[in-house]
């Protein structure tokens, strides 16, 4: 248990995805302009990240390396994990467009590029490297996929207040962004060796 | 071989058999009954999801013209290919949205107003607008250097000796040419309305006489010859409000510098 919870606070705070691996860095610049839909698409990536990390594992032991040690097909780690991720996706999408139709209208493009956000295709990938077993890569990936909200819930609050202020020409839009990003991702630093 | 090839290549083929079958079985289960229009919108788009059109993709797009949110030749990229092809998939309610024009309000060309000094800067409307307010002694005028020609995707803009000029059956309405104009002199009308006051100086009538001879003086005399009130005088210029007017065509005949007068284009678009 006392494992458990070291992976999900190391997952949300010390390892986040977004601000200390810099995994996922396109939807984080991309739908964090507003709370509403950063909320959202947080909300997609949580499940989409939870649900990846305990299929790909299940995958990983049962069909990759089940055969050990006649066989190895760890090889195919990747291709099969973007399969299982890509699906996920595409389950979620048609699930909200059933149920959530102003989401998934507000998250637009960014719900299928969810298929090649880097940071859950990461979180299965680090899965394996961890050699974590089945709960604890599902844990580990809801720890992602919270950090990864909370990185851009902090972020749409910052872009909102960057908006009513007065910023220089050249360093509008994107360049101040850029800028805070890196600011917030400093502080973050800051909780590197809370688990020694 | 068989080790090497024959069992990943059947795991992959597995997984992807498993979840295509799932996924066909769920979208089937949980399917959304959507308008039919969208659908076929949706295949004659170009499907970059670009954003240019202002949605957050083609398929918010799709639905947007629909719904008649957006203008059937609201995407840009498309052109006037894709914008035929929407008019007929939506049929009839292509025809009731009202066509519009871009229309340059200036007429100043190099014939009839003075030039304030010979511009040699970059070929550029806003470069040359930000020096002493352009070459030309009207500050509000045409620049004449073509910005608007540049980013019309359509060709229907074109430079006629200093003064931009709207080819009105080419125009898509895109208003790309409203927002690259750095004299905002450039607006959109309706397709059917011909006339308009083709000037947007704000100076007072003995400053337009002297700078140019076709600019609005601020007489006020068409506003007092409209029988719907359709003009309005502002600051030294009077604007005819499209949606009002009926094309009677009397202030035309009253104005005395002829910064009013008919659209020749639209006549020659109509009879084409």
């Amino acid at each position: 248990m006392k494992e458990l919870l070291i992976i999900i606070i190391s997952s949300i705070l010390v390892d986040n995805f977004v601000l200390s691996k810099f995994l996922g860095i396109c939807p984080f610049l991309g739908v964090s302009k507003k709370l509403s839909t950063a909320a959202g698409m947080g909300g997609a990536v949580i499940f989409v990240m939870t649900l990846a990390s305990a299929v790909t594992s299940l995958v990983y032991k049962y069909l990759l390396i089940g055969f050990r040690p006649h066989y190895d097909f760890a090889y195919l780690q990747t291709l099969a994990f973007i399969l299982v991720i890509a699906a996920l996706v595409q389950f979620i999408e048609i699930m909200m467009k059933k149920f959530m139709p102003p989401l998934y209208k507000a998250l637009g493009i960014y719900l299928p590029l969810i298929t090649t956000n880097c940071a859950v295709l990461g979180a299965a990938l680090l899965n394996i490297q961890k050699e974590y077993d089945l709960l604890k890569s599902t844990v580990y990936g809801f720890g992602g996929g919270v950090g990864f909200t909370m990185a851009l819930l902090i972020f749409a609050g910052i872009r909102e207040r960057i908006e009513l202020n007065d910023i220089p020409d050249a360093l509008k839009g994107l360049p101040i962004t850029l800028i805070a990003a890196a600011l917030v991702s400093m502080a973050f630093f800051g909780f590197q060796g809370l688990f020694g | 071989m068989l080790y090497e090839v024959l069992i990943p290549a059947t795991i992959m083929g597995g997984l992807g058999i498993l979840f295509g079958t799932g996924l066909a079985y769920v979208s089937k289960k949980f399917e959304v009954k959507t308008d039919e229009r969208v659908v076929q919108v949706r295949e004659v788009l170009p499907g970059a999801n670009c954003g240019a059109c202002g949605q957050s993709g083609c398929d918010a797009f799709a639905e947007a013209v629909v719904s008649g949110v957006c203008k059937v030749n609201g995407c840009p990229v498309g052109g006037d290919n894709v914008a035929r092809q929407i008019a007929e998939i939506i049929g009839v309610e292509a025809e009731a949205v009202e066509a519009r024009t871009a229309r340059v309000m200036c007429r100043g060309d190099l014939s009839v107003s003075k030039v304030k000094f010979e511009y040699e800067g970059i070929n550029d409307c806003a470069a040359a607008a930000s020096l002493y307010g352009g070459p030309m002694a009207c500050s509000y005028g045409c620049v004449g250097l073509g910005n608007c020609v540049r980013v019309c995707e359509f060709g229907a803009i074109t430079v006629e000796n200093g003064v931009a000029k709207v080819n009105e059956a080419l125009c898509t309405a895109c208003e790309k040419c409203v927002a690259a104009c750095p004299k905002k002199i450039i607006v959109m009308v309706p397709k059917s309305s011909e006339y308009a006051v083709n000037c947007s100086s704000l100076d007072r009538g003995n400053i337009v006489m002297k700078n140019c001879k076709v600019g609005c003086i601020g007489c006020g005399r068409c506003v007092k010859v409209c029988p719907v009130n359709a003009i309005t005088l502002k600051n030294n210029l009077a604007v005819i409000n499209p949606e009002l007017c009926t094309n009677c065509g009397e202030c035309e005949k009253v104005c005395p510098t002829k910064a009013i007068n008919r659209h020749r284009s639209q006549i020659f678009a109509n009879v084409g």
